[in-house]
């Protein structure tokens, strides 16, 4: 059975990125009148893939009750992968053309050497470690973003969710992944540059004649198809009898097996989908951003993707996309110092700093007195009511949706 | 007749009490069985047992026609071989629609692959139909189970058990909630569904177990005491003792 109220939300949000994607299009310098700086396109193509990111954090959290708090991991490997063929392609360029200066063509053993000691040489090696074996060939790296991290999850999922880890255990076990991860790559011998990760990915290869302005529409467009093709799948999936399921499983999991589903399985089969959509958005966030180091692991990584979530609204696709959108675009506009201090006698209110505290009070505020969070506002314009239940929630697992989130 | 389900010597330990003790239970393809017993005497680990929720210590559980093992299946397994169970407070997805919750219990393919790509065809349609008209909810399929009251979730539960179209019903105490009146039709139905299947109903209802009018098995103590007509039982010394002489 389809939920008919999801549907009309559908066409409103396609219109609405489809709108928004043409007329930022008409503002860039790239490809219009050239009011908005390519720097900002890079921010809003950014937000676009974050909104992807968090449009899959809901399906995990808001719709299957998982709240994994390591989603962010398989987003930067995500762009490590990607990053990979963009630093090796891009160096071989600039080794071929050192090269071919001498007169000579260069032999591949000496083209292997000068881009293994261009990328390597930061990190004090100059062989090319296995793991780099791929990253001549963009379709086989293309490959390793879903493959990686798609891998990674069915593995984790697998010995988390066949223990039956859930509610609490289950978010810390997701912070030690990601941070495990983080740790081990902020090694010099992990073979992916250590602390100073890599650089440079905003350069396409081959593209070099092509500006950065013309570069970062391309990206802005991406993404926005990305998005916009995520929330159609995700849309199809929860409306369906597998929305049924994953739904039931989030409030009462020990009914669904005596149902005859396989409880595990599905976990397993949404934190999976869920970990590749995500990567696949890290993939498309990492170029416009130029850069990705081990720091993108940070286990506070995935945590703002889960406060942008519930600022949004769990449950609601648009909500996820919300959230994602605002937060983090509030996010760059107060960190990026253009929010004026504000001087309070005793001392300045400086938002560069204080933008955290903020953020952290709004998530305390609205998880107290806005559950439904600014993807509520939709319902209420739309007449949509909580259900009166004297508090009880809708079912009796940790994830299950609270009175306050469901609508009647 | 053969046996649909023959649990034959099933030790259950919690911390050195043994809440089952050498249990033996037998049932056919098409019965109506009422387990009764005082409080601890064994209902609810019987039937997490046969369930899949409780693995005991030693004994056998078989069923269906090929004596398949349940001992090595998963919950969700043993729920597609074919056994379903009722809880005694009604657990319906509440947040979900009628229409939902029969579906989600529908039978049909439960993989997750399988899942995503399911429509429902005009037949199932038209089971949810059916199942709903049975229990009375045809006029809230479209709403949320949540809103229903206590004795229309406990219809919607059976009629869910129903959809799932199973083998053997475990059935704890489905008349509690229920009003005089909707007590009838719980027996009147479980009835008719016994003619077709086995149904293995756990009561504490004297006169709601009279009404089904079924062989009757007294568990005490983790094991059977007595077993055969209601009356046949109530005559026997030791479930007087155990159990009748407690002031009914």
């Amino acid at each position: 059975m389809t939920d008919t109220r999801k549907s009309p939300s559908l066409f409103v949000f396609l219109a609405v990125l489809l709108g928004f994607t043409l007329l930022m299009t008409l503002l860039s310098e790239g490809y219009g009148s050239g009011h908005l700086s390519t720097s900002f396109i890079k921010t809003l193509g950014k937000t676009l893939c974050l909104c992807l990111a968090a449009l899959a954090m809901d399906l995990i959290w808001g719709y299957a009750g998982i709240l994994s708090l390591g989603h962010m991991a398989f987003f930067a490997i995500g762009g490590y992968m990607i990053g990979m063929w963009l630093m090796y392609a891009r160096t071989r360029e600039i080794v071929e053309a050192a090269l071919s200066q001498g007169g000579l063509p260069a032999t591949p053993q000496e083209l292997e050497q000068g881009i293994a000691s261009q990328i390597f040489g930061v990190v004090g090696a100059s062989d090319l470690p296995a793991i780099w074996g791929f990253a001549y060939s963009f379709p086989l790296q293309m490959a390793l973003v879903v493959l990686v991290p798609g891998l990674l999850a069915l593995v984790f999922g697998w010995l988390a969710f066949r223990s039956r880890v859930t509610g609490v255990y289950l978010s810390i076990l997701t912070q030690a992944m990601t941070l495990a991860l983080a740790l081990y790559l902020f090694q010099n011998d992990s073979g992916l540059r250590g602390n100073n990760g890599l650089s440079g990915l905003q350069n396409l290869p081959g593209l070099t004649d092509v500006g950065q302005d013309k570069l970062s529409m391309w990206f802005f467009w991406a993404s926005a198809l990305a998005l916009g093709l995520a929330y159609l799948l995700m849309t199809w999936i929860v409306s369906g009898k597998f929305g049924s399921v994953i739904r039931a499983i989030r409030d009462d999991e020990a009914r669904v097996r005596f149902l005859g589903y396989s409880v595990e399985g599905y976990k397993l089969f949404v934190f999976t989908l869920t970990a590749v959509i995500i990567a696949l958005a890290g993939a498309l966030y990492y170029p416009q951003a130029g850069i990705i180091n081990p720091a993108e692991l940070a286990p506070t990584a995935s945590i703002y993707l889960a406060v942008w979530v519930a600022i949004g609204g769990r449950g609601r696709l648009y909500g996820a996309v919300i959230g994602a959108a605002v937060v983090s675009l509030l996010s760059s506009w107060f960190t990026g110092g253009r929010a004026p201090s504000i001087p309070l006698g005793f001392g300045t209110l400086d938002w560069v700093n204080w933008w955290q505290v903020l953020l952290g009070l709004t998530f305390v505020l609205v998880t107290l007195f806005a559950p439904k969070g600014l993807g509520g506002l939709f319902d209420t314009l739309a007449g949509l009511r909580s259900p009166n239940r004297r508090g009880a929630p809708l079912g009796p697992d940790q994830g299950a949706l609270q009175e306050r989130e469901a609508l009647k | 007749m053969s046996a649909l389900l023959e649990v034959s010597g099933v030790t259950v330990s919690f911390d050195g009490f043994r809440a089952i003790n050498n249990l033996t239970f037998t049932i056919g393809a098409a019965e109506l069985r009422a387990i009764i017993g005082p409080n601890g005497a064994g209902k609810s680990t019987f039937m997490d047992i046969v369930t899949g929720k409780t693995r005991p210590d030693s004994g056998s559980v078989l069923f269906g026609d090929r004596s398949q093992s349940l001992l090595k299946l998963t919950e969700a397994q043993i729920a597609r071989v074919g056994i379903g169970r009722k809880f005694q407070r009604p657990t319906v997805f509440e947040d979900q629609t009628v229409a939902e919750n029969l579906t989600l219990a529908l039978k049909a393919a439960r993989s997750p692959w399988r899942v995503l790509a399911w429509k429902a065809k005009a037949a199932d349609q038209a089971r949810i139909a059916e199942l709903a008209a049975e229990v009375g909810l045809s006029d809230h399929l479209a709403r949320k189970a949540g809103e229903l009251s206590h004795g229309q979730k406990q219809w919607l539960e059976i009629a869910m058990l129903l959809a799932q179209e199973p083998r053997l019903l475990l059935v704890d105490e489905p008349a509690a909630g229920m009003t005089p009146a909707e007590r009838d039709r719980t027996t009147d139905m479980l009835v008719d569904i016994a003619k077709t299947r086995a149904v293995v109903v756990v009561e504490h209802d004297m006169e709601f177990v009279r009404r089904l009018n079924c062989k009757v098995t007294v568990l005490h103590e983790g094991a059977v005491l007595a077993e055969g007509s209601l009356d046949h039982v109530t005559r026997n010394k030791d479930v007087i003792d155990v159990y009748l002489g407690r002031g009914e």
